[in-house]
């Protein structure tokens, strides 16, 4: 197994790995996976709705993917990326009116009544159109869902809507629950969302409040011989450091989505018995990014933008703030994505003095202290590492005479501060990319989005050309003119500026030798984990 | 027994005040924080303006602050918590869930600080100057200055990693299936290193306040009697040099509860101990105003009914206390 256990070295390549990743087969183990035991995994939060139709969220998938399963999961070798789950087979129509689902066989939900085309039915118009935050996007224009048959939906739209939007859409947004639990009340306070009824490979068993979640083996799981374990047990470690001794103590065997701090990586991978894994989250990336306020008139100029891009080191940002297990970005669509990431981007090579040189240009001489004028910058609180690159960009910045002033929030603030008040000049934000630029991407620079929508552009950015194209692109159905327009959409966004991509990265895992059958999938952490065994 | 009552009533009286003042200014500090549940639920989720709009219309965030604090005043009237937004749940419930674990957490490491501390301190006060007084004090200070996380991580690595003795976290074994003693005993084993980490960073408070009180107690005239009365060496530091600097870690124990029933943020998150302290701190960085306040008002009236219990105590032990109120 060691061709997935990588050292820090080998992933300073970066982004070359990142990609190459992608291209390796899927797992091969050694010995026939073994039959039964628990499964201890370290949980760092406690999320409350655990319906993962209503909360499409890794938060939430963490725990919830291996109950309530969705139509279909990602995969590395599957056609279009994708592999079945509830769903055999999905066609789209060539007028994108339609999208056709044949449906799994034989599949009974945890409390044994069967699983039919009703409940997708029920799911996608009750649940995922008018509640999922996610859902409501890509399938706003979904009218009705047709059950010809108990194993055929039909998903009928009233406008024209992309194959491939719902089919890059499906890994995260079709978690299929049952109409029969849901149907009567509010779905927002039904109690499944705090225990929930799927028809996964393990039943949702017990939440202790501030110690743990329980699932349980499903006795009647589709999938032939699955899953292997009895149980999967999270243990709510809300502090990091805790951890990774628990891994060393042998009382948790899993922590998953970098539970473990990056510092300690190099240690832990030495302690034996204990392996770093940087595969499994492919389709989990997160996006270094640099917000930028266009109300204020120096960032409205383009060289100003082009200068701070040029201020900062992206390999230095990798390599020091992500201990290399990160890739440079060069633009609104990662390196690791198969479908749509284009190099051919105008790109801003680190260069203080061509940056000095623009801002010069542009107007903005250097005062007699040496500086040009001051920002405000707002580091995200929810990553170490947006911290730490707010503290490099701030002295990045000084280096071409623009002082920025740090501002700390926690959570909640800094939403309220960067989304809804707009009281920032520069900040630093992690979005997420999710297998299509359609699904929360463009909506990170487009115009006309309502103030207080978090992860959206609320700079002021408007660019009529590139709202035309991201809306051009929405209703373009054939997939290779639609990829063609996303190669348009990153370069239109890279010689513009926006904002400022700075890097990629995805999670980590550290495990005991005993799990096997780990990262098999680009979502593994989020997947069902039906396959998962742990060696005696 | 009538000082007893006097001083009941009396402290019952004003509480009431204190907790209304406690309850509005939670509420209204909690208020002036920027962004509200909404705001940090989304953290996790995004989402359009629509379900932003309705969440905060579900959650009553759409109402305003003072429609909300008037209703919660309310609802209090009728011994109603609320409901809380983040976890659903009725407030009472979240926290009479985490109260048990922060009773037994808090109690057993302040019974330790204070048994231990004032047992050293009576042994380093018997002697004021000694070597043994020295190295207690300048020990006791030592482990006093450690930061709780660290001594925390500390005790992980040697007990729980390296000898692998005790437990790493949590507050019992994991659906164990356990009963009964076996349960009890699994528990106990894992308060041991959280009690320890809590209980040694305070001991120092206790230990020199101890010592301190009987260096000074023993340069007074009465003690110079009682040797010239030929009594022996024992009873002069027990009944006389240390009940009389005891006094003082009373009140101590009394404010330190205070502190203790807030529950600690800090061992209870590397401990993973499930206790109030960190159910507060999800409470305001969730914004989820009601629980705090909950919390508050829970650990509000225990600080009372202890704070209560020391005056008692007091009166017990010094038969100044009090005399002049009763009589008036």
């Amino acid at each position: 197994m060691s061709e997935f256990t990588i050292s820090r070295r080998g992933l300073l390549a970066g982004s070359a790995l990142l990609l190459a990743s992608t291209a390796l087969p899927t797992i091969s183990h050694a010995q026939a996976p073994k039959k039964g035991g628990r499964l201890i995994v370290a949980a760092d939060s406690e999320p409350r709705n655990l319906n993962p139709a209503i909360v499409a969220s890794n938060g939430v998938f963490f725990i919830s993917s291996k109950v309530v399963e969705t139509l279909a999961e990602a995969s590395f070798d599957g056609k279009d990326g994708l592999e079945p789950r509830l769903a055999l087979s999905w066609e789209g129509a060539a007028d994108g009116l339609s999208v056709t689902f044949r449906l799994r066989d034989g599949v009974k939900w945890h409390d044994g009544k069967p699983f039919t085309s009703a409940d997708v039915a029920f799911s996608a118009l009750q649940v995922w159109k008018p509640l999922q935050n996610l859902g409501r996007t890509v399938f706003k224009d979904l009218s009705t869902v047709e059950t010809p048959d108990e194993l055929t939906a039909v998903f009928k739209f009233a406008k024209p809507t992309p194959f491939q939007l719902i089919r890059n859409a499906l890994p995260a947004l079709s978690s299929v629950v049952p109409k029969h639990v849901y149907e009567v009340g509010k779905i927002e306070d039904n109690p499944a969302n705090n225990a929930p009824v799927g028809t996964g490979p393990f039943k949702f068993a017990e939440y202790k409040a501030g110690q743990y979640y329980r699932l349980a083996r499903n006795d009647s799981y589709w999938g032939k011989d699955e899953p292997y374990l009895d149980e999967i047990v999270y243990q709510v470690l809300p502090d990091r450091t805790s951890a990774a001794a628990a891994l060393e103590a042998e009382e948790i065997q899993l922590a998953a989505f970098s539970a473990v701090p990056l510092a300690d990586l190099d240690r832990i991978s030495k302690v034996p018995g204990l392996k770093v894994i940087t595969k499994g989250y492919e389709g989990l990336t997160y996006q270094l990014v640099v917000e930028i306020n266009h109300r204020r008139k120096e960032l409205a100029d383009l060289k100003v933008r082009q200068a701070i891009a040029h201020a900062i080191d992206k390999d230095f940002v990798v390599k020091t703030i992500f201990l290399g297990y990160a890739a440079t970005a060069t633009g609104p669509v990662p390196k690791n994505d198969p479908q749509f990431y284009t190099a051919d981007v105008p790109t801003y090579p680190f260069d203080v003095a061509k940056a000095n040189e623009l801002l010069d240009e542009a107007g903005y001489k250097r005062a007699d202290d040496g500086k040009r004028f001051t920002l405000k910058l707002l580091p995200a609180p929810y990553f170490n590492e947006t911290k730490q690159f707010g503290d490099y960009l701030r002295q990045a910045l000084a280096a071409i005479g623009i002082d920025a002033e740090i501002v700390n929030n926690d959570s909640a603030a800094h939403i309220k501060a960067v989304y809804t008040d707009h009281a920032f000049d520069l900040a630093v934000g992690p979005p997420v990319f999710r297998g299509d630029p359609a699904i929360s991407t463009t909506i990170l620079v487009q115009s006309g989005i309502p103030d207080g929508v978090p992860f959206s552009n609320q700079g002021g950015y408007k660019n009529a050309d590139l709202d035309a194209l991201i809306v051009k692109a929405s209703e373009t159905l054939d997939t290779a003119a639609r990829t063609e327009l996303y190669k348009e959409f990153q370069k239109k966004v890279a010689a513009d500026l926006p904002l400022i991509n700075v890097a990629e990265w995805s999670f980590i895992s550290v495990a005991r030798d005993t799990v096997g059958n780990i990262a098999n999938n680009p979502r593994w952490a989020v997947s069902n984990w039906a396959d998962t065994y742990l060696e005696s | 027994m009538t000082r007893a009552l006097t001083l009941l009533r009396r402290r019952l009286v004003g509480s009431v005040f204190v907790l209304l003042i406690v309850v509005i200014g939670s509420f209204l500090l909690l208020e002036a924080a920027p962004g509200d549940a909404v705001d940090a639920y989304i953290v996790s989720t995004g989402g359009d303006a629509g379900m932003i709009e309705l969440l905060r219309h579900r959650w009553g965030l759409d109402q305003s602050e003072l429609t909300r604090l008037a209703n919660y005043l309310w609802a209090l009237c009728h011994l109603d918590l609320g409901r809380s937004v983040t976890f659903s749940r009725p407030i009472r419930d979240v926290i009479i869930e985490r109260l048990p674990t922060t009773l037994i957490l808090m109690g057993s490491a302040t019974a330790l600080s204070f048994g231990l501390g004032s047992a050293l301190g009576i042994y380093a006060g018997a002697r004021p100057g000694s070597f043994r007084d020295r190295f207690l004090s300048i020990g006791s200070l030592a482990l006093y200055a450690v930061p709780g996380f660290w001594l925390g991580l500390v005790l992980i690595v040697v007990f729980a990693v390296d000898l692998r003795w005790l437990p790493i976290g949590g507050i019992e074994t994991i659906a164990s299936g356990k009963t009964g003693l076996a349960r009890a005993a699994d528990v106990v084993a894992h308060l041991v290193l959280p009690v320890a980490a809590l209980g040694f960073i305070y001991l120092a408070l206790y230990l020199r306040m101890m010592r301190a009180g009987m260096a000074e107690a023993w340069r007074q005239d009465f003690v110079l009697a009682t040797r010239a009365r030929g009594l022996p060496r024992r009873r002069i530091v027990l009944a006389h040099v240390a009940r009389n600097a005891l006094l003082p870690l009373v009140t101590m124990l009394g404010l330190q509860s205070a502190q203790m029933l807030g529950g600690s943020v800090v061992i209870e998150s590397v401990f993973a101990v499930p206790g109030l302290g960190r159910l507060a701190q999800e409470a305001v960085a969730g914004r989820d105003a009601p629980v705090l306040l909950g919390i508050i008002l829970v650990s509000a009236v225990l600080v009372v009914v202890i704070n209560l219990l020391v005056d008692l105590a007091y009166a017990f032990l010094d038969p100044r206390v009090g005399a002049s109120e009763a009589s008036a």
